[in-house]
């Protein structure tokens, strides 16, 4: 899984490694799927990825569309907010959960639909990755992590989703000096850090 | 020659009249995107943004922009005073959580029970994109959609049932166009007003279920003073 939506909060340093060492055959879990050849966009590209999750796939994912169009990578198109709460229920060990998004629509197809407090409901699986690749400002040597402005967004969630969380940082500091009161990932979820400068905002 | 019917940017500002002061509102896609330069000087009102900003302010004026501080269209903006961050989890416990006053989309159809499509055309190329839209129209607490009464090719919007594929079912309180307001209520739609120089009759006419209405409808009024 991958952090980051509308331009802010991508690990991009991270990405590019990742185009690099050329992993291919991955399943991805993202909110938008790359702008040209920023953010996830490089990936596809190379058609590192084989299958995606995502909320907003974006009419700038020029590589994406494409292969999507060729029926050449498979897409889970799921509500924004459900994404959120299926990779956040996964984090705090909850297997599934009744929703009333997307009853009714495309996104009820094949799930199991009950009716709960007089409201029809659809039952959300959690989501979870082997790995999180998170965009954070700052982080301490222990891996407590402080985010900037709206790059905050998708990254949280899914530093408490992932077997391993990976996050690129602009700087690392020692421990003890980030103020406890502001610290928004403990670093309980936190497995590695990347000091990371060369690409910020794709 | 055809009567004029309102611009987008009339949308806008009539739909700018139905935010109250105080309200926390989430604008969408499309015209809604237009309605914050409309609202009216003495009222306030808190704009949510989904990527985790309560309390938006205007577009960044040219060489102030920062690139972390984005709107849902990767719009560079700035902050009120008094607004906060938050990660998406907690942008979406406010859409889902019905804590949002005022929810105010755009929409391709609208169907008479309050059904709204407005995430695909069917046939279109590409993979579309759901967005934060199905979670906003499930949770808000009044729901407006903003959109032109037809489209481009002249089919009606307004629909007994949608044919596109759907954003959630019965979610649409009130649909703002170029030709009315119509409100969605239990016995059907009530058309509220009409546009500057149209009858009920011609927005009847462009709008597939029976509208209701008694005598005469008054006309819209895009400006309070």
């Amino acid at each position: 899984m991958f952090g980051g939506f509308g331009g802010a909060g991508f690990p991009n340093n991270l990405i590019q490694g990742l185009a690099r060492r050329g992993a291919r055959n991955l399943s991805v879990i993202s909110n938008n799927c790359g702008t040209g050849d920023g953010e996830l966009g490089i990936l596809f590209k190379n058609r590192q990825i084989r299958h995606v999750v995502a909320a907003f796939p974006g009419p700038g994912a020029t590589y994406f569309q494409q292969q999507f169009d060729a029926g050449e990578v498979e897409l889970e198109l799921v509500p924004q907010g459900i994404l959120c709460e299926r990779m956040r229920a996964f984090g705090a060990g909850i297997p599934a959960f009744y929703s009333p998004v997307g009853v009714g629509t495309d996104v009820a197809k094949g799930k199991e639909e009950r009716v709960i407090r007089g409201k029809r409901c659809i039952l959300e699986q959690a989501l979870g990755a082997d790995y999180a690749f998170i965009k954070a400002q700052r982080a301490d040597r222990m891996g407590n992590l402080v985010y900037r402005k709206a790059a905050r967004n998708f990254n949280p969630i899914m530093a408490t989703a992932a077997k391993i969380t990976i996050v690129e940082v602009d700087e690392v500091v020692e421990t003890g000096t980030l103020d406890p009161e502001t610290i928004v990932t403990p670093s309980i979820y936190v497995d590695r850090i990347v000091v990371a400068k060369g690409i910020h905002n794709a | 020659m055809p009567k004029a019917r309102l611009r987008r940017e009339q949308i806008a500002e009539r739909a700018a009249l139905e935010l109250p002061d105080g309200a926390y509102v989430n604008l969408g896609w499309g015209i809604p995107n237009l309605i914050a330069a409309y609202v009216p000087q003495d009222v306030v009102v808190y704009f949510h943004s989904e990527n985790g900003i309560l309390g938006m302010g205007p577009r960044a004026k040219a060489g102030e922009e920062d690139y972390d501080l984005v709107d849902a269209m990767k719009v560079p903006v700035t902050l009120v005073p008094g607004a906060a961050y938050f990660s998406q989890v907690d942008a979406h416990v406010m859409t889902r959580g019905g804590h949002l006053d005022i929810c105010i989309l755009g929409g391709l159809q609208v169907s008479e029970k309050g059904d709204l499509a407005n995430w695909r055309v069917p046939g279109a190329k590409g993979a579309g994109g759901i967005g934060g839209a199905m979670d906003i129209s499930v949770g808000a607490e009044k729901l407006i959609v903003t959109m032109e009464h037809n489209a481009k090719d002249g089919q009606r919007k307004i629909v007994k049932a949608c044919s596109y594929p759907l954003t959630a079912i019965e979610c649409v309180n009130t649909i703002i166009t170029d030709l009315a307001v119509i409100d969605v209520t239990a016995n059907g739609l009530v058309l509220r007003e009409v546009a500057p120089g149209f009858t009920p009759e011609e927005v009847q006419a462009q709008t597939e279920p029976k509208l209701l209405y008694g005598g005469r409808v008054p006309e819209m009024v895009l400006r309070k003073n």
